[in-house]
């Protein structure tokens, strides 16, 4: 088993569509396996886990999806609402700010209030005391995260709210789900590339930035969707031979097989380049030639990683 | 089916649209090169390109002000004639900063509101703002007439529909003023604020803490004499996107995923009241044989065409996966078809590399700029 599914909070970020969603539920399969009681979170609402798992919508609530895997996605009203809940014991009171404009502005207006309840969302599943009433304890939480940019700015919400804040009850709060983030023991950060041009040069922005600025331990790159090396340039003289070929069936053959010799040409290429541009350790996990990921798959990916 | 030529026949504006990742900057790139070719002064605006392909047009040093790329470097790629390619880099922070300079009442007003801390954060970091930032530049270039054509690379947000919010969302954030009002709850203010504000505003210090909201309160006070300003121009360049020169064009994947968001996406415009022009659906695996594939049969032709039984088994099973994913796209592309009624779909095929560079926007051009049975014949 990876070392880092022994922390307690994992974030999965990388450029948008390589895969990040993916790569998510299969950790999260992999430590449930592992005997982790592991909890999949959302943070934007495109729901690839439940749909992963042919579920009903998995909204704000933990859902089980298999033995020891739970998923939830967060969304910002609700976590801001249960912030508020946990602040304000009294009942009149919280029915009095719900009611009020001044909230909903505040709420609206503030920025990074939606990101920063949001992560606190997040820190509320990692505690071993859960604040909800009747809360389970996770032995992992794996978050999927924004893509690049967001992913950025996502994790350095509690830093500039902190600095905005200055003093106060949310500035306390800022600096604690901070601490959490930069914990190097306890949280970790694993970035998705694909063996491409675009995202292999993202992923090593990403994978500096992570680090030197956000402050995160960035634990593993993981090379996503990669070739099986099935041909060897020796190959290509009788392969070039069959795409001449008048015959619908070898020509077929002979463009399948030459497209896919070229394409792993240039992902070994990408490969060399990432390694080369990035000190954390990489993992390569094959192409999935299905039409979509199945649950049977996500589990070969997780078990994959090691 | 039609080709991106027809599809933009008489439109000034196309705004590529898409979720990350499924080649939108360089769909717009090539578009925009296509245009040029074809005797059009276009502009393209594009957030962040990759390095290589920024390099081959010669983007290196461009800041937020459209650059022309050099004729030569076009002419070397084949594209000759009167048409010219301008490019530029989004930067969102500047383009907020200009928008704050034009909006100021005076000199002061600007440095009260770019000096303000909360300012600051936003100007990069509010969910929304460089969405809108990249309709304001568009807005400001379509308004002095320099181009034939505008493609803008919409920037990769978490939702594709966001940047379609984004100018009255802004909107509604300044307009925030009247949290401003509550936070000084005195004379005619406490009368809108109601009963009860003084508690609510207790409340509020209570979680937030008084110092965020001193703050937010000196920023819209900063921002309250720009109201009417960015108000008004939110408002023309919501005008601009429903313009029936303005053509949205959808970038998506074939996979089930991307093709399910081009499809909402395509609802979402009709309902607002764009624009649609088409769909481009990139990485295509076109099918190579008409009939299902007999694995087993291919393995054994190939082996008699090459005598080379452990080569033909691995060509086989090649053939097998690769017709397998084109069934799968096939069927995700239909249904796309079928969602968007007549409007068209173009395919670009999965290409043996990737595009990086003015060759390889030519190549994409060649689908892109040809008939559906050029395509075909091409990528099969």
């Amino acid at each position: 088993m990876p070392s880092f599914l022994d922390k307690r909070l994992i974030f999965v970020t990388g450029k948008g569509g390589v895969g990040k969603s993916t790569v998510a539920t299969a950790l999260g399969i992999r430590a449930s396996l592992e005997g982790k009681r592991t909890i999949v979170c959302e943070v934007a609402a495109s729901e690839n886990t439940s749909r992963l798992f042919r579920q009903e919508e998995v909204g704000y609530r933990e859902v089980e999806l298999t033995n020891d895997l739970w998923a939830i996605s967060i969304d910002p009203d609700d976590s801001m609402r249960e912030y508020v809940l946990l602040q304000l014991k009294v009942k009149a009171m919280r029915d009095l700010l719900f009611k009020s404009r001044m909230f909903t502005y505040l709420a609206e207006a503030t920025p990074g209030l939606n990101e920063l309840v949001t992560i606190g969302k997040i820190w509320e599943l990692t505690q071993l005391d859960r604040k909800v009433r009747h809360g389970r304890k996770y032995d992992l939480v794996i978050v999927d995260a924004p893509a690049t940019g967001h992913g950025i700015a996502f994790l350095k919400t509690p830093r500039i709210f902190a600095n905005i804040a200055r003093v106060g009850p949310m500035y306390s709060q800022a600096v604690e789900l901070d601490e959490m983030i930069t914990d190097q023991e306890q949280t970790g950060a694993i970035v998705v590339s694909l063996p491409e041009e675009m995202p292999v040069n993202e992923t090593a922005t990403l994978e500096k930035e992570l680090r030197d600025s956000v402050g995160v331990s960035v634990d593993r790159v993981i090379m996503n969707a990669v070739y099986p090396e099935r041909f060897g340039k020796g190959d290509l003289p009788a392969i070039e031979g069959l795409t001449d070929s008048d015959e619908p069936e070898l020509h077929a053959a002979g463009r399948a097989a030459l497209s896919e010799l070229r394409r792993t040409e240039a992902q070994q290429e990408q490969i060399e380049r990432l390694e080369a541009l990035i000190s954390t350790p990489m993992t390569t996990l094959p192409f999935v030639f299905e039409p979509e990921i199945t649950l049977a798959a996500a589990r070969m990916l997780g078990e994959a990683i090691d | 089916m039609s080709s991106i030529e027809e599809l933009l026949a008489g439109r000034d504006v196309c705004i590529c649209a898409g979720s990350g990742g499924v080649g939108k900057t360089t769909t717009s790139a090539a578009i925009a090169l296509g245009m040029a070719a074809r005797g059009k002064k276009v502009c393209v605006l594009t957030i962040d390109p990759a390095k290589r392909l920024a390099d081959s047009l010669g983007l290196e040093e461009l800041g937020n002000e459209a650059t022309r790329v050099d004729p030569a470097l076009l002419e070397a790629n084949g594209v000759t004639g009167e048409g010219e390619l301008w490019a530029m880099m989004l930067d969102a922070k500047q383009t907020f900063d200009s928008l704050i300079a034009r909006h100021a009442e005076d000199e002061a007003a600007r440095e009260r509101v770019l000096d303000n801390r909360i300012y600051q954060q936003i100007s990069s970091a509010l969910a929304g703002s460089q969405e809108y930032m990249a309709m304001e530049k568009l807005f400001e270039l379509h308004s002095e007439g320099r181009f034939d054509l505008l493609v803008l690379d919409t920037p990769p947000s978490r939702n594709a529909l966001d940047f379609l919010d984004a100018p009255e969302r802004l909107t509604q954030f300044i307009e925030g003023r009247s949290l401003q009002l509550f936070l000084k709850p005195t004379g005619l203010a406490a009368k809108v604020a109601g009963r009860g504000a003084g508690v609510v505003l207790s409340i509020l210090r209570r979680i937030v803490g008084f110092d965020l909201l001193t703050d937010l309160s000196e920023f819209f006070t900063a921002f309250s004499g720009m109201i009417d300003g960015f108000q008004e121009r939110a408002r023309r360049v919501n005008t601009l996107l429903r313009n029936p020169d303005t053509t949205f064009v959808i970038v998506c994947g074939p996979q089930a995923e991307p093709i399910d968001e081009a499809v909402f996406f395509h609802d979402k415009l009709v309902e607002s009241g764009m624009g649609f022009g088409g769909a481009v659906v990139n990485r295509v695996r076109y099918r190579l044989l008409a009939d299902d594939v007999d694995e087993a049969g291919v393995v054994r032709d190939v082996d008699s065409a090459i005598g080379n039984p452990d080569l033909a088994e691995r060509i086989g099973k090649t053939l097998s996966e690769y017709q397998h994913l084109a069934e799968r796209d096939e069927q995700n592309i239909s249904k796309l078809s079928t969602k968007l009624g007549g409007d068209p779909v173009i395919r670009i095929p999965y290409l043996d590399t990737d595009v990086h560079d003015l060759a390889g926007l030519s190549e994409i051009n060649r689908f892109l700029f040809a008939d559906e049975a050029t395509r075909i014949e091409l990528a099969t």
